[in-house]
């Protein structure tokens, strides 16, 4: 039992998706889709548990020996980001049950769950193979209950955000196949722990650096890297606010995992950071995604759309932190995957109870609200201080290993930026804030109250793992850096 | 006369460009879509071109007694993973083109049009 954990975390989310349709019955689809978001996260950290207690885990399916064979290859890495998705999807999963889902039409609960299970397997699929091809096949499956959900949101521009996203998302997908393809072509293998050792005699010819460019362009749209996210706030803004919570904590990170695969195992850290020089054009990238996006997140009128901005500059972060390359730098990066999944998963849950309330998440309708609903806005506020990077807090940590990571390589104008680029975060939270606590409501008798406690319950898990993380660091952190040496190839 | 030699090659890439001008300049959103499957057959036949192998033959074992094949080492085949490969883009294909046109047929519902500059004025209007 315990040596098929790697695909049963597949194959029982994918096989209860189809059940989800066939079952129909609203209750027992809902328990259906909260036991195995349970059994999923349950596996992740028993697969996290035994990677770090034995090292790597090479699971073959049907028996079919790597490279031929499709392999399941877990290491550090991959475990951790497993654990990550896996958990956000059982905190989500069960939020609002026992209510209506906010914003999903009545008779399609059962299919809405059938794309929510469908979107887990291909974000966990996409994690834990070892084999280029099904990374792709993973993604597609991922993108596709994607874009279902994010079309379901009930304003009628969900439509066009998520034909807009599929456009955007299939290009970045093709991008990807097509590279997988030319490194095929190359090394005759689609394993990538094969490729990987098979690449570097070949590194130097212009099908391998084509194939890197398409790859890492295919990612970095999935990634919404600026100036390649102009899918994403669209997205999040009109997207049911429950999937914006799930696609906002997991579907970036996971991409951020296949480009840190791409570049640390399958392409190597000499090849990427000398021969081409990445940093030099994804450092200042990640740079301008900080400042626009939390610029763009300061003028936002509605909350979603100003949470949907600020995930944009907090990738920024992310990949800031690849671009160092070094130890601190990755472990800034890989720490904030899991911290930012946290918070804005949190911040997300948090629209979700308010728009569930006041049936609307423009920020000018909020006035006062902190007032009327004082245990939705605690967790606002805690989130909030967790995105500026308050000490105590999450985004403390994340923000301390950037920059570590800057000063480490004498890059003082970076670490400047990153506490600049946090002042402005200050003003997009203080303004939502404000309006919060220290403006009146217009019609100060209604009945607005805090959402039912099966919303606050999930919301506070992970806001109260925000500051719970935020000083407990050796799960997230503590992960991060080991995952951080494995790819860089460092020795303790 | 080298790149000649690479015809397949120019032949997947002036469909790639075919489909992605298609994506990028037309406004009708049923186009956008045909152009992006144009685009996704270009890396299609990529892969199966790349599966050739000059002077191979079809990968088929011709059968032989008792349920047997026979297989000669002297033969040359071409390459049949890209092909099998391809079976699964071509799924993923259909997917994507078939959820874009539904998502086009709500959105034509929901707007009255499936112009893009017209969608974008209606959004506007709204505001």
């Amino acid at each position: 039992m315990n040596a098929h954990l790697p695909v049963l975390l597949i194959v029982l989310p994918l096989v209860a998706a189809p059940l989800c349709v066939l079952l129909r019955h609203r209750t027992a689809v809902r328990g259906l889709a909260v036991a195995t978001s349970w059994v999923c996260l349950g596996i992740a950290l028993a697969l996290l548990d035994q990677v770090q207690e034995s090292g790597l885990i090479s699971y073959q399916l049907g028996g079919w020996a790597p490279p031929l064979g499709i392999e399941y290859r877990v290491d550090l890495l991959n475990a951790y980001v497993l654990v990550i998705v896996a958990s956000i999807g059982a905190v989500v999963m069960p939020f609002g049950i026992g209510t209506d889902e906010p914003g999903i039409r009545e008779g399609q609960h059962h299919l809405y769950y059938a794309a929510f299970l469908l979107c887990l397997t291909g974000l966990l699929g996409i994690t834990i193979t070892g084999d280029a091809f099904n990374v792709f096949v993973f993604l597609e499956i991922a993108s596709l209950a994607s874009y279902t959900l994010i079309s379901l949101g009930q304003n009628r521009r969900a439509l066009t955000a998520g034909f807009s996203y599929l456009i955007m998302g299939s290009i970045g997908g093709t991008f990807i196949l097509i590279g997988i393809g030319m490194v095929y072509m190359m090394t005759g293998t689609l394993n990538m722990a094969d490729m990987a050792l098979r690449l570097p005699p070949v590194l130097g010819t212009t099908t391998v650096l084509m194939a890197f460019a398409f790859m890492v362009i295919g990612t970095c749209i999935k990634l919404a890297v600026f100036p390649l996210h102009q899918w994403l706030p669209n997205a999040y803004s009109y997207a049911p606010p429950v999937v914006s919570a799930f696609l906002a904590a997991t579907a970036t990170k996971v991409a951020y995992y296949v480009l840190a695969r791409v570049i640390f195992t399958l392409f190597g850290v000499a090849f990427v950071f000398e021969t081409i020089g990445l940093q030099r054009l994804l450092m200042p990238l990640s740079v301008l995604a900080m400042f626009l996006g939390s610029v763009a997140a300061i003028y936002q009128s509605d909350l979603k759309r100003l949470l949907a901005y600020s995930s944009i500059a907090q990738i920024g972060y992310m990949t800031l932190g690849l671009s160092f390359a070094s130890v601190f730098g990755l472990t800034g990066g890989l720490v904030h995957l899991f911290n930012h999944a946290l918070m804005k998963g949190g911040l997300f849950l948090v629209v979700a109870g308010i728009v569930y309330r006041l049936g609307s998440s423009t920020i000018l309708d909020m006035r006062g609200l902190g007032r009327k609903m004082p245990i939705t806005f605690a967790a606002f506020v805690i989130g909030g201080l967790s995105l500026i990077g308050v000490p105590g807090t999450v985004g403390f940590i994340s923000k301390w290993y950037l920059v570590l990571a800057a000063l480490e390589q004498g890059a003082y104008l970076i670490a400047a930026m990153i506490l600049l680029s946090s002042l402005l975060a200050v003003v997009y939270v203080w303004r939502v804030v404000e309006v919060l606590y220290f403006q009146d409501g217009e019609d100060e008798g209604s009945e607005l109250r805090d959402p039912p406690l099966s919303m606050l319950i999930p919301t506070w898990i992970l806001i109260g793992g925000t500051i719970w993380f935020g000083f407990n660091t050796e799960l997230t952190a503590g992960t991060a850096a080991e995952a951080a040496r494995m790819l860089l190839g460092v020795v303790q | 006369m080298e790149y000649l030699g690479l015809w397949n090659y120019w032949a997947v890439i002036i469909l790639m460009m075919t489909g992605l001008y298609i994506v990028i300049a037309r406004d009708n959103l049923v186009k956008k879509m045909m152009g992006l499957a144009i685009f996704q057959v270009s890396a299609i036949m990529l892969y199966v071109s790349m599966g050739k192998v000059t002077g191979g033959t079809a990968p088929i074992l011709p059968p032989g007694p008792h349920h047997t094949v026979i297989y000669d080492p002297a033969t040359l085949y071409s390459n049949p993973l890209p092909h099998v490969l391809m079976l699964t883009a071509i799924v993923v294909g259909i997917a994507t083109t078939a959820l874009g046109l539904s998502i086009v047929v709500r959105i034509y519902e929901a707007y009255g049009t499936a112009e893009e500059d017209e969608i974008v004025a209606l959004d506007g209007q709204e505001q």
